[in-house]
This record gives C-alpha cells, sequence and structure tokens, in this order.
C-alpha cells in the first residue's frame, strides 16, 4: 500500500538523518530515487534547489512535495508525518532527560562545554552562507554586489536597531528583486 | 501558564518562525531566540544554546527538533506536538503546492530575485545570533571556551559533523568541572 510505503520511507529518513539538511540528501535520495523511482535524478535535483528556495527543512520539504507526487494531499501528509514521527519520539524524550538532570553538577558541566560547540557551529554555517550568497557561480565568477551590499546593510541594522529578523530578511527579498531587476534591465 | 492562550501563541510564533526558515535550519535559532527569549522570556540564553546543541545532535531536521524542544519546554507533551505541527505545516503547504506547478516556480525570475535577495539577509541574522551568543559565552570570562569556540569553528569549517564535536565538547565540559570542584575542594582544606 502506497501510504504505507511512504510513511515508512521517510520515517527511515526521519530517523537516520544526523547532522540536519545536506548531511540528509544521499539518504532521501537512496529511498526516494533509487529504492522507489518516486522521482526521476532530474526531478530530485529540482526538489534541491526549491528546497533552497523555500522555507524549511530539506527532509519535510522532499516529503511534503513526493507524497505530493504519488498520491496527493494524503500522500503529502503521511510522507510529512513520517518524516517527523521520529524526533518527535526521541527529541522529547531528549527534552525530559535536559529538564530532569540539568541541574546535576556533571551535567552543568557537559552543557558549558557544548555552548562554544553550538556558537561555532552555527557561525561556520553562517561562512558556508555567506560564501554562497556572495560569490554564487564560485571563486572564478565575479562577486555578487548586490547580496554583498545588502548583507552588510542587513549585519549593521541588525546589530544597532535589533529589529525582528523576519522584517531583516523580507526586506532584504524585496531590495533583491528590485535591485537585480535594475542590474537586469542596465545589462540587458 | 499553561492555558489555551499560550498554546496558541506558541502553534502561531512557530507557524511564523517556519514559514521564514530560509536558507538551512540553523536560521530558526535566532528566530526563535528573538520570540522565546527576548519577546516573551520564556527560556534563558544559556537554555536556548543548550537546546540548540540537542536539536542538532538529534537525528532529524534541526528547525523541528528546536520547535520539539521549546514546545515540551514551555507547555509539556502537548506543547511540543503543537509547535511541531506550527512548524511542519507552513513548508508541507508551500511544497505540496509547488509540487502542482513546480516547473513555472524553478524558472521563475522574480522569485529566484527575492530568494538571492533574502538569502544575503539569512547570512546577516545568523552572523547577529552568533555574536549574542558568543558574548554570553565572553562574559564568563572563562579562556577555555574561547578556544573550544575557535577550534570547534575550524574543525567545522573542514566538515568535522555535528555528533562527534558535540560529544567531545560534553565530555571536555566535564572533565572540567570534575577539575574545579578537585581545586575548591584543596583550597577549603
Amino acid at each position: 500500500m502506497i501510504y504505507w510505503q511512504l510513511f515508512v520511507s521517510f520515517f527511515q529518513i526521519g530517523l537516520f538523518s544526523f547532522g540536519g539538511g545536506y548531511a540528509a540528501m544521499p539518504l532521501i535520495r537512496q529511498q526516494v530515487v533509487e529504492l522507489h523511482s518516486w522521482l526521476t535524478p532530474t526531478q530530485f535535483t529540482d526538489i534541491v534547489t526549491i528546497s533552497q528556495m523555500t522555507p524549511g527543512p530539506i527532509a519535510v520539504n522532499s516529503a511534503s512535495f513526493v507524497g505530493m507526487q504519488i498520491a496527493g494531499i494524503p500522500g503529502s501528509v503521511v510522507a510529512t508525518l513520517g518524516c517527523v514521527a521520529p524526533a518527535c519520539v526521541i527529541v522529547t524524550v531528549l527534552a525530559w532527560l535536559y529538564y530532569r538532570y540539568r541541574s546535576l553538577k556533571l551535567m552543568q558541566g557537559a552543557l558549558a562545554g557544548l555552548r562554544p560547540a553550538v556558537v561555532a557551529m552555527i557561525a561556520s554555517a553562517g561562512v558556508s552562507l555567506l560564501v554562497q550568497a556572495v560569490l554564487p557561480g564560485g571563486l572564478e565568477q565575479n562577486v555578487d554586489w548586490v547580496a554583498t551590499i545588502l548583507f552588510a546593510a542587513a549585519f549593521a541594522v541588525m546589530r544597532w536597531k535589533k529589529p525582528n529578523p523576519i522584517v531583516v530578511m523580507v526586506s532584504c527579498g524585496a531590495a533583491g528583486l528590485v535591485c537585480y531587476s535594475l542590474l537586469g534591465m542596465f545589462a540587458g | 501558564m499553561r492555558d489555551g492562550k499560550m498554546l496558541g501563541v506558541l502553534f502561531f510564533s512557530s507557524l511564523k518562525l517556519s514559514a521564514f526558515t530560509f536558507g538551512g535550519g540553523y536560521v530558526i535559532i535566532p528566530l526563535m531566540r528573538k520570540t522565546f527569549v527576548e519577546k516573551y522570556h520564556w527560556l534563558s540564553e544559556n537554555e536556548m544554546m543548550d537546546l540548540t546543541a540537542i536539536a542538532q545532535s538529534a537525528p532529524g531536521a534541526i528547525a523541528v527538533n528546536a520547535a520539539i524542544l521549546v514546545g515540551y519546554r514551555i507547555a509539556g507533551v502537548v506543547g511540543a506536538l503543537i509547535t511541531v505541527l506550527g512548524t511542519v505545516l507552513p513548508p508541507m503547504v508551500i511544497l505540496s503546492v509547488i509540487s502542482l506547478f513546480y516547473e513555472a516556480f524553478r524558472s521563475n525570475l522574480a522569485v529566484s530575485m527575492v530568494m538571492q535577495g533574502m538569502a544575503a539577509g539569512v547570512v546577516a541574522v545568523i552572523f547577529d545570533v552568533v555574536l549574542v551568543m558568543a558574548q554570553t559565552l565572553w562574559q564568563q570570562r572563562r579562556a577555555i571556551w574561547m578556544v573550544l569556540l575557535a577550534v570547534c569553528f575550524v574543525a567545522s569549517m573542514l566538515g568535522v559533523g555535528a555528533a562527534p564535536l558535540v560529544l567531545a565538547c560534553g565530555c571536555i565540559g566535564m572533565v572540567d568541572t570534575l577539575r574545579l570542584r578537585k581545586e575548591r575542594g584543596k583550597e577549603s582544606k
């Protein structure tokens, strides 16, 4: 039965994808393209591109997309449920453990050690995203000056005005539309 | 504090945050920090970092995991279910709709321009939260955390995964606590 297959497939993806986003991609590919042939390799590349343009985790995005393509709205719901079900159980247990034991001295020590790692990992993700935004074509290609200026301006506003980050992101999107359209008109 | 109004706030907050997690799971961390730490004061700065560490180390998407943790913290298992629902709905609806006419979407020039601009904003938001969190660490005046931060940054840039980093740093933190306790024990004698 197709709904059960979708659920089981995405349950496995949810269960075994450690390290977020891009680490999950080979797993999704293996389940969706190689094992079940629900998507062609080209469609899979498309879904990766679309995932970058839309909000949400790539695993959830591909679950909704594949489910919808294969079995309509119920398919989309079932696949997405399968994808988040393992996290619901595992992370709830971890949350329970954290709040039960975090007052222990040793646990506090461990958590204090984790905090620098968290900041470092977010910083490293930030650097990768910055390179992607500023040098979209790789090192050999030109710097995207629009993205560079937008980044600098947005960062300055974030630091000084402390606005809602969503407002900053949406404004950058609007500014991007205007600036790239103008550039396109002058260049073309 | 666990009443209907609060669950409503929790649901609509996670719905809104999820709708704007462009550019990968980490973006949800600054958004959540702004809402749950700064606006509602439901979490402390340190708690937010702890929850981020757990979200990164557990299997599954960071955004979903972080939502479960925050939901559980604020309203138990019910809260976790509500935040998961709020977090999953926006991408599910968006991707289901796109799935119907995805070729038009993929090749739309205006969409890609907006996304390019947004990507720059996302990076700014991420760097801002890095500075906020680094300042919280700095206030503890412990050189060891700064060294650990630098080492982990380099390791992460070189492609070391979250799980080994989290494990190693957790162990270092425990050893550090034991060492401090031993020193204090000696002083008191």
